[in-house]
């Protein structure tokens, strides 16, 4: 499995998504530069987070027009996978690779421990985790609340689509375990093909022991067991 | 062709949670502003451009608008003025 990381200028989490896949799962990843026009190959590609062109305008209005975004949203159509995580989800929301939009949080940026709940494992980053597990990583952002019209958050719920979402020690999605004021409690959700996943807390930092928590392993060795299915 | 100024309001769409038009929209009340019913923060966006008329100019912008600088999911923008300059 080769998996491509896209850096734009402003990323900030491509070398710990670098780490996540070739330390941790031992495959092959490649840095992408966002102007260039070609995926090297890569079978994954991964939008990862960071402040694409200063979040100007709106978090990751700009970074969607990169040059590189036409051969992802090709790989996209093609069923190839995408994973966005924190930035990289809003720039495939503002792509259009997913549904909805990520507003300013109800309350400032923030950045500690969340857990979140893996709703559906029918996808390519929840395939190797158990429906219901609870998982332990951070969150860093300021625009993290998952917005979308009734109809909108009707139709993910009732499609399965909604992948990851936050909640208490107990695994209930109750308002206290809500971050950032986003709807229903969404941390992830994936597009209808279920070949695009965003989500906004940061798995690639929760890999190993010093990090403080390494159940974002579970969601990398998704990648790698959807590639040998 | 002529040069036009184009400003644009964008705007959270109503009825979606602006917490900062919240927060200063408490902080009006806390200043002793009890009539502000609420308050809606957005950008406004001053576009220098040519076109061949003040049409052509406000329609281009409008296209900026629709690809660009609103989010079609939520938020609505309104062409504030076209000046030629």
């Amino acid at each position: 499995m080769k998996v491509g990381i896209v850096r734009f200028p402003g990323s900030n989490c491509e070398d710990d998504a670098w780490h996540a896949v070739v330390d941790h799962l031992g495959e092959e990843a490649v840095i992408l530069w966002h102007k260039d026009h070609d995926l090297q190959g890569s079978d994954v590609v991964i939008l990862p987070g960071g402040f694409s062109y200063g979040d100007y305008l709106r978090s990751g209005a700009i970074a969607r027009f990169s040059p590189i975004m036409n051969e992802v949203e090709a790989h996209a159509q093609r069923g190839g996978i995408v994973v966005g995580i924190c930035n990289g989800f809003q720039i495939a929301c503002e792509a259009g690779l997913l549904p909805g939009a990520l507003l300013r949080n109800d309350r400032g940026y923030r950045s500690m421990p969340v857990t979140i709940r893996v709703e559906h494992t029918d996808t390519a980053f929840s395939a190797a985790a158990h429906a219901g597990q609870c998982l332990t990583m951070p969150i860093a952002h300021g625009d993290g609340r998952f917005t979308a019209d009734d109809a909108t958050l009707d139709r993910l719920e009732g499609e399965g689509q909604v992948i990851f979402r936050y909640v208490d020690a107990a695994g209930h999605p109750t308002d206290a375990a809500n971050p950032n004021g986003t709807m229903r409690n969404i941390a992830g959700v994936c597009n209808a093909a279920r070949n695009v996943i965003g989500l906004m807390p940061h798995p690639e930092r929760a890999m190993e022991p010093l990090h403080g928590s390494t159940d974002g392993l579970v969601l990398f060795q998704s990648l790698l067991a959807t590639a040998r299915a | 062709m002529t040069s036009y100024r184009v400003a644009v309001h964008v705007v959270p769409r109503r009825g979606i949670l602006d917490p900062q038009g919240k927060a200063v929209t408490e902080a009006l009340h806390s200043l002793g502003f009890a009539a502000v019913a609420e308050v809606h923060v957005g950008r406004h966006l001053v576009i220098q451009t040519v076109a061949a008329d003040a049409a052509a100019a406000e329609a281009s912008v409008r296209a900026m608008c629709a690809k660009l600088l609103a989010n079609p999911v939520t938020e609505d923008f309104e062409i504030a003025s076209v000046v030629a300059a």
